[in-house]
């Protein structure tokens, strides 16, 4: 309080409120706390439950892990990719070149993240000077481009693709467990990157970004390289993806490689969670899981009612299911903004002010 | 004379191209939305022509004076349940709301119509063709390329000389502006939508005569849309028919030397076009600065 007074007199204006900004909470180290242990027990899956487990975790931790690297992209940085498909075919065809050196495939995996990081460089130099949807159809245009090229290189097989080698010595078990750890390390490393990206002054700069880039910009935000940065975040992020399914699927072929579905995906979990937030993707993940294992006997119907429900949500709640229960119930699990407390007063009234 | 041929082929291909992307071109420079679901709402023109041409057993042709009122409808629903509402919601949600609807058009059509390719009966005109020298012309693009012409034109006519079209200009200037001078503009967005949407269905039903369409080839049909107004420019309904014309002439000629290299080749063309003109080969500065809207990024980062 003294230092506050100081202040004040010597500026002779009145004392300012003396307000307590934290970036924590003790639900935060809860939910953190109770991730750590969810995670413990995820890595100990194949020694408990095995097979049956693994299959749909490894769908699930997919989910989240694509979901989140969109949300870094079109939610955080106002990017709208519908072309990160690109990313996932050139991991898997990365993977199958690395295995067919020599190369671990499990070890390929970062390898093919590189490779997508790499091959998204000279791609961000076209695409980024474009924004919005023309944005969106000209990653659609640079997806459809690798597909092309793909099909039209005999060395990967051309149409009828290629089968992951170097796998032979792995007996089944072991290949689906190592397959499960795997997407279980990159879905980890995705969501907790993303958070502690977010968390520095990247974070508040790609929302500014994402929100109004004019603005931006003339507040000093060097609009560019947070673009260029969040892209080939997420590019990465997705070639990482790419070489996890071309493990699981064991063959890497053009038109599941650079499949669109995996754009509607995205956007699904994203918008149904809730963009710009950490915990929203996750929650959009679980929601797809859900709709996946419950209606996807019903073949095409089940994508009517995903795009309808991501049209509906779009209109009605922007903010997805995490804004909608966030705003409710003023939850946090994870904050990624600042939290401005006035102390108690008189009135005893406390000041909420995240971001 | 193979390269003459294949230039005029070509020339009579992106005629299509351009019939395609003009209605995506308005919705744009009007209304500031880039429809992803324009290549699936052209798909659904081709299927309604052909429920109703075989229904009545006649070819597509007769069908239009239905389907395409019909189509205009469509557009001016589409404004006023989706597009004016994600309008409000910023600059993302009509991005993701298209794309929603993208994937529901698509996924109905699969349930309604089945994966199965369809081509439209386009009578007597399908089949024709007349020769100029030695080079073949067939009747079907010739129409293609006229009925493009004709409907730019008419366009651009209806923009320039009526008082419809000087509000659409006001509109698509400055929305604020407009509304301040008092002119309504959810009525001009409703039929503004309506024509792209009507636009779409004509182009759908000439791309279904010529070859076939199964319910997801709306999504190459964006692809080149959205190419042919890219290398054009936005706004000018002329350079869309320049970019339309350079796709197809480029893939014609390419197609030549190998089949399997056109489509690529129009991919990189747009790409390059991307790099050196990001703007379109035949646009204002002013058009130019706004669709590229991350110019200030590349100044500053």
């Amino acid at each position: 309080m003294r230092r506050e007074e100081a202040i004040g007199s010597r500026d002779a204006e009145p004392s300012v409120t003396p307000v307590a900004v934290s970036r924590w909470s003790r639900t935060a180290s809860a939910f953190t706390g109770a991730c750590v242990v969810a995670v413990a027990i995820g890595v100990a899956v194949p020694y408990v439950i095995g097979g049956p487990a693994e299959q749909p975790l490894i769908t699930l931790l997919t989910f989240i892990a694509v979901a989140t690297l969109w949300n870094l992209l079109a939610g955080f940085s106002g990017l709208t990719s519908f072309g990160q498909q690109a990313y996932i075919g050139v991991g898997a065809y990365a993977l199958y070149l690395v295995a067919e050196h020599g190369i671990n495939p499990f070890g390929g995996i970062i390898a093919a993240a590189a490779v997508a990081a790499v091959v998204a460089l000279p791609v961000s130099a076209l695409v980024l000077r474009l924004t919005g949807g023309y944005f969106a159809v000209a990653t659609l245009v640079v997806a459809a481009t690798f597909q092309i090229i793909a099909t039209l290189s005999p060395s990967v097989g051309g149409t009828t693709g290629v089968a992951v080698p170097g796998l032979a010595g792995y007996s089944d078990v072991l290949r689906e467990a190592l397959t499960y750890w795997a997407t279980l390390v990159v879905a980890v490393s995705s969501v907790a990157g993303v958070y502690l990206l977010v968390r520095r002054t990247f974070g508040l700069d790609a929302r500014a970004v994402g929100s109004d880039p004019v603005g931006a910009a003339a507040s000093g935000v060097r609009v560019g390289r947070i673009r260029l940065l969040a892209y080939l975040v997420a590019a990465g992020g997705a070639g990482a993806v790419g070489a996890l399914i071309a493990l699981q699927t064991l063959y890497v072929e053009p038109t599941s490689a650079f499949s669109i579905q995996y754009s509607v995906d995205m956007l699904f979990m994203v918008l149904i969670g809730g963009m710009a937030t950490i915990e929203g993707p996750i929650v959009g993940a679980l929601v797809l899981f859900a709709l996946q294992e419950t209606l996807s006997a019903y073949g095409a119907w089940y994508l009517v009612i995903v795009g309808g429900l991501a049209v509906v949500t779009t209109l009605v709640a922007p903010r997805g299911l995490w804004g909608l229960a966030s705003e409710r119930f003023g939850w946090s699990l994870l904050p990624v903004g600042y939290l401005v407390r006035q102390p108690r007063t008189g009135t005893g009234r406390r000041g909420h002010d995240r971001e | 004379m193979t390269w003459v041929n294949a230039v005029i082929q070509g020339l009579l291909l992106g005629g299509l191209y351009a019939l395609i992307a003009c209605g995506l071109s308005l919705t744009f420079g009007v209304m500031r939305i880039v429809n992803l679901a324009h290549g699936d709402l052209a798909v659904c023109g081709a299927y309604l022509g052909l429920v109703l041409s075989s229904a009545a057993g006649v070819p597509v042709w007769y069908t239009l004076p239905l389907l395409l009122p019909a189509a205009f409808a469509a557009g001016v629903g589409l404004e006023v349940l989706l597009f004016g509402r994600a309008l409000r919601h910023g600059v993302l949600a009509p991005v993701l709301v298209t794309f929603g609807l993208s994937v529901m058009i698509e996924n109905l059509l699969q349930v309604a119509a089945t994966a199965d390719p369809r081509g439209l009966n386009g009578g007597a005109l399908a089949l024709g063709s007349f020769h100029l020298g030695s080079i073949t012309v067939s009747w079907l693009f010739l129409t293609t390329f006229l009925t493009a012409c004709v409907v730019l034109a008419g366009l651009q006519l209806a923009l320039s000389r009526t008082s419809w079209g000087r509000k659409v200009r006001a509109t698509s200037d400055d929305l604020d502006t407009a509304r301040l001078v008092g002119i309504k503009v959810r009525p001009v967005f409703a039929s503004v939508a309506g024509i792209a949407i009507g636009t779409a269905a004509l182009a759908g039903v000439f791309i279904g005569t010529i070859g076939t369409f199964d319910p997801l080839t709306g999504t190459n049909i964006l692809i080149f849309a959205f190419e042919a107004v890219v290398i054009g420019g936005i706004g000018s309904l002329w350079g869309t028919l320049a970019g339309g014309v350079i796709m197809g002439v480029t893939q014609v000629v390419v197609g030549e030397i190998n089949q399997a290299y056109a489509v690529l080749a129009v991919n990189l063309v747009f790409l390059a076009v991307l790099t050196v003109r990001p703007g379109g080969l035949f646009t204002s500065h002013q058009t130019a600065g706004e669709i590229r809207g991350a110019g200030i990024g590349g100044a500053l980062g």
